[in-house]
């Protein structure tokens, strides 16, 4: 009896350490493909950003096709942990949705720009205003402006719904709206796109913000400064709500992981699934 | 026949070391659990003065101000009104199934009852969002129709088979002598029940009671989805504000670990696990006090 344990223990542990022994010779590969660029194999492991998540799936199962000697592993866990653990090298990439944060500045990260990320204003069906300025945004969720009479829509008290205080959507809105004006603390807080939507669907005078991905029928879009949102006026440079998804990685991209972020980036890819998946081809904006 | 006695020896010392390891590894790890909570959390006084954290309900981590009092008052109000609701008619309820239904009733109410705890909270919370908040906002007349009343209301449903099934239990344990006895009396059905059964069954009550507010604080999906997660004190019993859990799980998973925005986050789940822990201690205690009295 005892025997038998002590056998499954031993090769558990041999397991183990086989395990190991496989996983070290995988991050060792990486480096070798830089020799010859047509061969690359390898692995990657990139985290971060839920948002860009479904884009890099596509893109990591059209890579697959044409380098089957690399193994890519793609998780989530947000924005500022993606960022976080490309910084310490726990991953090849730090997928993001916010620019770097300020104090891993210093920690050599390079950007690439993957998508246009645009996010679209949008309010319950019953609200009667189809356009604001830019100020009567900041007003609105600065708190300064409580009722839609205040611009032009009817006498019906302005319930704002959106993301909690971590949310890349709402560090987005923050720069590139309200530029930083305080967000008032009077407001509905849902932890997704998906309920923030829901939530101005079924709340009569609500406002809030999504990813352009999550605007259909149950609600109703407003646009920015009389420009209506679409991927044709985010390139043109027209309308202003956007960020950008980004890949940061430590140094120069290089081997199979440079591989992988230009696959993604190239206009090939980018053209085919970006619009798809709700995102701004990156290789036709200006920027 | 000696080996086989030697081998069953060794079975059952085998045996105890695996319930022993067993038992070993799960103390371990709760206290892992609360040491990693606690030492995480307690971080938070690095950064934040305890005065600040417990007594502003400015919350704003951009601004660097960590007051999480709107927070802990959320938590406290949303189970105190839940229970004020759900610990009555849960009661009564309990003394209903215990005392006046007919047998074949109770063959179905106590499954069902039992049915009603393993419903997800996401459920219960997904029908408050599209049923009972819009429905708040008209019956009331309010804005929005997110906030205290609304999540207490769904917690109060919440509890009730907690409350409903420990209280049937105590009730049901109480000895017919008793009941007997005060009809002998001459007491009505009433009397006996509110001045016999409900005084008997009073630890399993408040058991009961407490354990149902134990499951109200710590409900975390249902509320999250219908209280607005305003971080402001509540004005009204409509306003929407926010509770320890719910704030929690709407920041945590975009907050970088070990900031002091993160920190603090562990810290409100350091509170809220030492108040489940007190009510789970309050609870020992009525039950060793009611086994000396028995």
């Amino acid at each position: 009896m005892k025997n038998i344990f002590r056998k499954t223990a031993v090769t558990a542990l041999s397991l183990v350490v086989a395990a190991g022994l496989f996983a070290g010779c995988g991050s060792d590969k990486k480096d070798a493909g830089t020799a010859s660029p047509q061969k690359v194999e390898g692995k990657v492991a990139a985290s971060g950003s839920t948002a860009l998540l479904p884009l890099l799936k596509a893109g990591q199962e059209e890579f697959y096709k044409k380098h089957d000697k690399v193994t890519i592993n793609l998780s989530g866990g947000g924005s500022f942990t993606g960022q976080k653990q490309v910084a310490s090298g726990a991953v090849d990439i730090g997928n993001s949705d916010v620019a770097l944060a300020d104090d891993l500045k210093d920690k050599g990260l390079v950007e690439t720009k993957l998508v246009g990320i645009p996010f679209v204003f949008i309010t319950n069906k019953d609200v009667a205003v189809e356009n604001l300025s830019a100020g009567q945004y900041v007003d609105i969720m600065t708190g300064k402006i409580r009722n839609w009479k205040e611009v032009g829509g009817k006498d019906q008290k302005i319930t704002i719904v959106h993301r909690s205080k971590s949310s890349g959507s709402r560090a987005t809105i923050a720069q590139v709206v309200l530029k930083g004006a305080q967000f008032t603390d009077d407001a509905i807080i849902q932890d997704s796109n998906g309920s923030v939507r829901s939530a101005i669907a079924t709340t009569p005078g609500a406002i809030g913000y999504v990813d352009a991905a999550y605007v259909d029928g149950t609600v109703k879009a407003l646009s920015f400064d009389g420009v209506k949102y679409s991927i044709a006026a985010v390139i043109d440079g027209k309308y202003p709500v956007y960020t950008f998804g980004r890949m940061f990685t430590k140094g120069e991209p290089k081997g199979a992981v440079k591989a992988f972020v230009d696959y993604v980036t190239s206009s090939e890819f980018q053209e085919k699934h970006a619009e798809q998946k709700g995102f701004v081809p990156v290789t036709k904006m200006k920027k | 026949m000696r080996k086989y006695d030697l081998d069953r020896i060794r079975n059952e010392s085998l045996a105890r070391k695996v319930l022993l390891v067993s038992a070993g590894f799960l103390t371990f790890i709760i206290i892992a659990l609360v040491f990693f909570i606690g030492q995480q959390g307690l971080r938070t006084f690095l950064d934040v003065s305890p005065l600040e954290f417990f007594f502003s309900a400015k919350w704003s981590p951009d601004t660097e101000n960590y007051g999480a009092l709107s927070f802990i008052v959320g938590s406290l109000l949303v189970t105190f009104l839940s229970i004020a609701v759900g610990g009555p008619v849960g009661i009564a309820a309990a003394v209903f199934m215990a005392k006046l239904a007919p047998k074949w009733m109770l063959e179905i109410m106590k499954p069902a009852v039992n049915l009603y705890m393993a419903i997800p909270s996401v459920v219960y919370g997904f029908i408050g969002l599209t049923v009972v908040v819009p429905f708040v906002r008209e019956f009331f007349g309010v804005a929005g129709g997110f906030g205290i009343f609304t999540a207490s209301l769904i917690l109060s449903i919440m509890i009730l088979p907690t409350v409903i099934s420990i209280s049937t239990d105590a009730l049901l344990a109480v000895p017919s002598m008793q009941e007997e006895g005060s009809y002998a009396l001459g007491a009505t059905y009433w009397q006996t029940i509110w001045h016999i059964v409900l005084p008997a069954a009073k630890p399993g009550i408040v058991t009961a009671v407490i354990l149902g507010m134990a499951r109200a604080i710590g409900e975390t999906m249902a509320v999250q989805m219908v209280i607005g997660n305003t971080p402001r004190l509540a004005t009204s019993l409509f306003s929407p504000t926010s509770t320890l859990p719910s704030e929690i799980v709407v920041e945590m998973g975009n907050t970088p670990f070990g900031s002091t925005w993160g920190n603090s986050l562990f810290l409100m789940a350091l509170i809220l696990l030492l108040i489940s822990l007190g009510m789970i201690l309050t609870v020992r205690r009525i039950g060793a006090k009611k086994a000396v009295e028995a």
